[in-house]
């Protein structure tokens, strides 16, 4: 049996995953990451801090929420909830940069820089930034600027200058190629915060690390409420990072099953989606060799998702290993799926999850569905969905 | 011996330095590739940097960016890139190619057949942005097979130690990047440069390649006091942006790149 804890070696490999393919002028940079990062790991007053701002800042533990009348309306396994739409700024994404600004702090750093996606991750980092003062610059590409236009306005109220990415497909892989830029140009006094578990090593590690506490939390939350372990975990998948930080602490339970779940957008045959691992390639992407969505001749390909959160075509090389050797499966939602799920939760359970996590929660029903009555799966509801009110009103023809 | 160690032998037998121009295939259109690299042969190059357009050059300013999406709207491969360098060869059998560009089309293609279609097409080195010697083993296996080059960078915020490591891996020439930062940045202060090549050359005696801020007659000569060679990109890549046929690009070429090469042969 694998031990998946062995992961990644010192060069940054999941097996043939992940490493280090970035520019030579970010190499030093990169090593430097790396050393203190592993220094720090071991650190305790670094962990005490972390774990600290985790609980009075973030809000943690986050609930482990039984979803009785999803449960019911179902009809099968019984479904729980991790309830990551209540920490503060409103998705895991801030388990991470909570992390990472400690790290910037430790490093001496004076400018922080992240791309986002949905948003939330340009939240997240803004918000850290805003607490210990530091200035942020965070990359978005201009099509996500339209669809989220309340976490860009957040992000302004926060004091970060939001930089409108206008190359390429103008969504979150360009706002990561443009971040990568500026940290090219400004490494000696600029930590650039990556949202996901994507990038070159040690961002894989790194983020993964600061969201397990998701999956700590749910493992010893369910051996208290239910006892012993669920039998399934869903989350959904754009870089990976709540899906990593649910299903760390789990890697080596083989009874606990793994669902990664892909937006399959408006339908594999359509080629409008974002399912890197179900339909891409091994490749080369931001850093990393992971399962990349590219055409015939290795240009990346521009994908699709309702949700701006998965509308990336590469995907973390952790879940690149935990596919290629088995231990995870990588399923799809498509859009309507997720709007029904994102409807069906919000009547009856009163919670409005985020675009993103509704991919989990439209997967999560499936499978309860095939599974009996006395099994148990969680679901992260990576975050909340108010952030996401406008877009489904627009495509519901309602003025707001 | 490579074509590469000859061009440099013969350089440094009448201490020349060399100009080596970086243009993106296929831009500003595909047919005019070919035409470009024997003009800029003609107007003094000594080694030409041939980039492979990529969706995403991580690594390049708006300039190199801009170019590759165009090259790419034309319908540029990396078929037919190889295919350009092929057409090179038929009538220039002695000015080294260097294919630049990122990894991902060459993991589609496949290392062994982009290595050995390349060295049929007569290409004589590759430069991968975004492919450091530490995740190189298996590139460097199979260009050296085929009597390939693989080029590194060095750049502002490599250390001594790391310097080695990369030299001890280099060969054909290494390129030091000038400055930190993407392609075609504005502020060209080299401040450290001497420290940095000196450095450089006490560690091997490979040639030393010096871009990145260069775009014109003054801006190649502050570097080329430094170095073996000079590469001159995103200047020359935005003056080839405006030409519409092959006389524009002769034209514009003669008068951008051959007093260049002059220059720095003269000092
Ligand atoms: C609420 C929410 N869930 C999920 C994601 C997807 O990211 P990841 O796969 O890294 O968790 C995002 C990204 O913005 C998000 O905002």
């Amino acid at each position: 049996m694998i031990d998946y804890y062995n992961y990644p070696d010192h060069k940054g490999h999941f097996d043939q995953f992940g490493g280090i393919f970035a520019s030579e002028t970010l190499m030093l940079c990169l090593k430097e990451l790396q050393e203190s990062y592993a220094k720090l790991k071991l650190s305790k007053a670094f962990q005490n801090e972390f774990y600290n701002d985790l609980a009075h800042y973030v809000g943690r533990p986050s609930p482990l929420y039984f979803a009785k009348r999803l449960t019911e309306t179902v009809g099968g396994a019984r479904i729980w909830l991790k309830r990551e739409d209540l920490n503060h700024t409103g998705a895991h994404k801030i388990n991470n940069t909570v992390g990472q600004i400690l790290m910037a702090k430790a490093m001496g750093k004076k400018r922080i820089i992240a791309e986002t996606g949905a948003g939330q991750h340009g939240v997240a980092t803004a918000t850290v930034a805003a607490r210990l003062g530091l200035k942020c610059v965070v990359y978005m590409g201009e099509v996500d600027i339209q669809r989220q236009a309340i976490n860009v306005y957040r992000m302004k109220l926060l004091g970060a200058e939001v930089i409108s990415v206008t190359s390429g497909s103008k969504t979150l892989k360009d706002a990561l190629n443009e971040a990568m830029r500026d940290w090219v140009a400004n490494v000696d006094d600029t930590f650039y915060i990556i949202g996901t578990v994507a990038g070159p090593a040690p961002y894989p590690e790194m983020v993964r690390d600061f969201n397990s506490i998701v999956g700590k939390e749910a493992k010893q939350q369910f051996e208290r409420q239910v006892g012993g372990l669920p039998d399934a975990l869903v989350a959904c998948v754009g870089g990976g990072s709540n899906a990593m930080g649910l299903f760390y602490e789990f890697l080596n339970d083989e009874s606990v099953a793994l669902y990664g779940v892909e937006a399959e957008g408006k339908g594999m045959k359509t080629g409008k989606h974002a399912a890197s691992i179900t339909a891409g390639d091994i490749g080369v992407l931001h850093g990393n060799r992971t399962y990349v969505m590219s055409d015939e001749d290795g240009q990346i390909i521009e994908t699709h998702s309702i949700s701006a959160g998965l509308d990336y075509p590469g995907v973390g090389p952790e879940h690149a290993f935990l596919h290629y050797s088995k231990r995870a499966n990588y399923v799809l939602a498509n859009d309507d799926e997720a709007l029904n799920a994102f409807h069906l939760l919000t009547e009856i359970e009163g919670i409005l999850p985020a675009l993103e996590s509704s991919h989990a929660v439209a997967y999560g029903m499936k499978l309860a569905q095939k599974l009996d009555k006395d099994k148990h799966i969680i679901i992260n509801l990576s975050g909340r969905g108010d952030k996401d009110v406008h877009t489904i009103a627009a495509l519901e023809g309602i003025k707001l | 011996m490579s074509r590469l160690e000859q061009t440099f032998i013969q350089l440094k037998k009448y201490k020349n330095k060399a100009l080596i121009p970086f243009i993106t295939a296929g831009h500003p259109h595909p047919l005019l590739t070919v035409p470009i690299m024997h003009s800029l042969v003609k107007n003094g190059a000594s080694i030409i940097e041939l980039g492979m357009p990529f969706s995403d050059p991580m690594a390049d300013g708006i300039v190199i960016q801009e170019s590759s999406e165009k090259a790419i709207e034309h319908g540029m491969t990396l078929d037919s890139v190889l295919d350009i360098v092929g057409e090179f060869r038929e009538e220039d059998k002695d000015t080294p190619v260097v294919l630049m560009g990122y990894l991902n089309p060459i993991e589609k293609f496949g290392y062994e057949a982009f290595v050995e279609t390349a060295a049929n097409s007569g290409v004589d080195a590759v430069l991968i942005v975004d492919c450091p010697p530490e995740e190189s083993a298996e590139l460097l296996i199979l260009l050296k097979r085929y009597n390939m080059n693989q080029i590194f960078l060095i750049a502002p915020t490599t250390d001594k130690q790391r310097q080695m490591y990369i030299l001890s891996q280099a060969s054909g020439f290494i390129y030091c990047v000038a400055l930190k930062g993407v392609t075609g940045a504005a502020n060209v202060e080299y401040n450290d440069l001497s420290e940095k090549i000196a450095s450089v050359k006490s560690i091997s005696d490979i040639p030393v390649a010096i871009g990145f801020g260069v775009k014109d007659v003054e801006s190649a000569l502050s570097v080329a006091e430094y170095g073996d060679a000079v590469v001159i990109g995103s200047a020359l890549v935005s003056l080839l942006d405006r030409c519409k046929n092959q006389g524009d690009v002769e034209s514009a070429i003669k008068s951008f790149i051959k007093p260049i090469a002059i220059a720095i042969n003269k000092s």
